[in-house]
């Protein structure tokens, strides 16, 4: 029996959703935990966890490093500038080093579309992906959906349009499959230079103009404009961006009822953004950084558990009554 | 030997868990010498069902409101690798504080003290209570660890592969202690 996610969470493609819905029911206990005095519970005593991070990523990691304390795993944190990929090693050597001294988990942020997928496949421990290329970033994802949960409750036949580089973005992918599994109508908006050519082929609307999204969503998820993108010429400008498709305010005001505004963060103020719409009262901005520890403790949790083979290993045999929803209690 | 009965027999009634929560209650007021800085903290979650009834009824007789906390102790067992691939995992609510208060846990059955080991240590997470008091519905015997408690509502002796089932109105549908053998748990 392995845990009710598998081994390794590597998108939100694969899952059900069932087993979406069971990591947001399972995340909410868990932002009480962020509320107490002492922000800690034993769940993962004893477990160490590395987060394995190939591309710079500041938010997903620290996230990810309060998720694990407040379960109170070992973490040991390992940066591609720091680690031997730099002397030529591989991924996978790195990985097996890191299995060898016995750790249970990694989380890895990596540049390549299924890179997670690839570790996943070799070492035993359980693989989280935090980010791997422009395939997935599936607790950006559970944390998306958790915050839209919190605000509509039931998500069935929402409306939510993601916004700007679609073609570039783990999240929006994460987004669609995520989204779609729960029922939400899900658009795009964006310039079409920045969105996949087959973006229909993933069941989703296509909204060239940013004031018609605003009309037609309940939510917008507002990308973030890569600034690198401008030099390679996918738009003329970020000021340009701004004029087209930047969410401001006085697009908002025209919006026919209430909208939430999500973004993954680093917002570019001013681009695809305006600073009075990211600090205004339709941004669950910063619910949504809450609402990413809890969801990352949820699956952190859901991968450790129901595991009995390894607790009977690891006792020589001994064999114990379980059940974490038991009548009787113990 | 004559073979052992696998019906199950019910050891309280509806009415007879009424009688013993109201005796409950008058234990648990003569204990803390009164309701001044008590708070009933159950555990997730016929334990809450049960606190909740008990600070109803102590409620009534003493004419004050007594604080009630409810505690799931799920993230604080020592085997999340062998509970089910599912853990459930419910709410703790501690809003009223428990420092210097006089904290009565409240829970449905003991049986190893592993559950309430794990509640000691989850209230230690919260606070420092004056005193802390354990009052069960049903004490089961086998305990596995140095626990007892302070308020039973009913002691049964029975072999350690039965169950002992808690029905409490708004989960079940109806009150009741029942005692299920071992060897009937495949019965309809």
């Amino acid at each position: 029996m392995t845990s009710a996610l598998g081994k390794d969470l590597l998108g939100l493609e694969p899952l059900s959703s069932e087993q979406i819905l069971l990591i947001l029911d399972t995340a909410e206990p868990f932002k009480e935990i962020s509320e107490r005095a002492i922000k800690k519970v034993p769940a993962l005593r004893g477990q160490t966890i590395v987060n394995l991070f190939f591309e710079s990523s500041t938010r997903t990691r620290i996230s990810f490093e309060f998720a694990e304390k407040r379960l109170s795993a070992d973490t040991v944190n390992v940066a591609a500038s720091g680690s031997s990929v730099l002397k030529g090693e591989t991924l996978v050597d790195t990985a097996r080093n890191l299995e060898a001294m016995r750790i249970d988990m990694v989380v890895m942020r990596h540049g390549a579309s299924g890179a997670a997928q690839f570790l996943a496949e070799r070492i035993e421990s359980n693989v989280i992906n935090a980010g791997d290329g422009t395939h997935e970033h599936p607790t950006q994802g559970l944390l998306d959906l958790l915050t839209l949960r919190d605000h509509f409750g039931d998500l069935k036949g929402r409306r939510v349009c993601i916004c700007g580089d679609v073609l570039h973005s783990r999240v929006a992918r994460s987004n669609i499959w995520g989204l779609q599994k729960l029922g939400v109508e899900v658009a795009v908006c964006g310039p079409r230079s920045l969105l996949p050519n087959a973006i229909e082929e993933f069941g989703v609307r296509v909204i060239p103009r940013i004031e018609e999204a605003i009309e037609w969503a309940d939510a917008l998820n507002v990308l973030r404009l890569q600034l690198e993108r401008m030099t390679a010429g996918y738009i003329p400008s970020s000021r340009e961006y701004n004029r087209v498709f930047g969410v401001t305010r006085e697009r908002l005001e025209r919006a026919p009822r209430d909208i939430l505004i999500m973004h993954p963060g680093p917002m570019n103020r001013g681009v695809e953004i305006d600073s009075d719409v990211a600090d205004g009262p339709h941004s669950v901005i910063l619910n949504q950084v809450t609402n990413g520890i809890a969801v990352r403790m949820a699956v952190l949790y859901l991968l450790s558990g129901g595991r009995p083979e390894l607790a009977e290993a690891a006792k020589g045999g001994t064999g114990r009554r379980g059940g974490a929803e038991m009548t009787e209690a113990a | 030997m004559p073979a052992r009965t696998t019906e199950q027999k019910t050891v309280l009634s509806a009415h007879a868990v009424e009688r013993t929560l109201k005796r409950m209650a008058n234990e648990i007021v003569e204990l803390n010498d009164g309701t001044a800085d008590l708070i009933i903290v159950g555990i997730q979650r016929r334990g809450v069902q049960l606190a909740g009834r008990l600070v109803n009824l102590i409620e009534e007789s003493e004419g004050v409101e007594v604080p009630q906390g409810s505690l799931d102790i799920t993230l604080y067992r020592d085997d999340l690798q062998t509970i089910g691939p599912r853990p459930v995992v419910g709410p703790t609510s501690l809003q009223w504080g428990i420092e210097g208060m006089n904290v009565v846990i409240v829970d449905d059955v003991l049986y190893t003290g592993r559950t309430v080991r794990a509640a000691l240590d989850e209230l230690a997470d919260f606070g420092r209570p004056a005193r802390i008091a354990l009052a069960v519905l049903v004490d089961r015997g086998g305990r596995e660890l140095p626990i007892h408690a302070d308020i039973v509502g009913k002691r049964v002796l029975i072999e350690p592969g039965d169950r002992v089932d808690v029905m409490v109105d708004d989960l079940d549908g109806r009150t009741a202690v029942v005692i299920v053998p071992a060897a009937g748990e495949d019965e309809p």
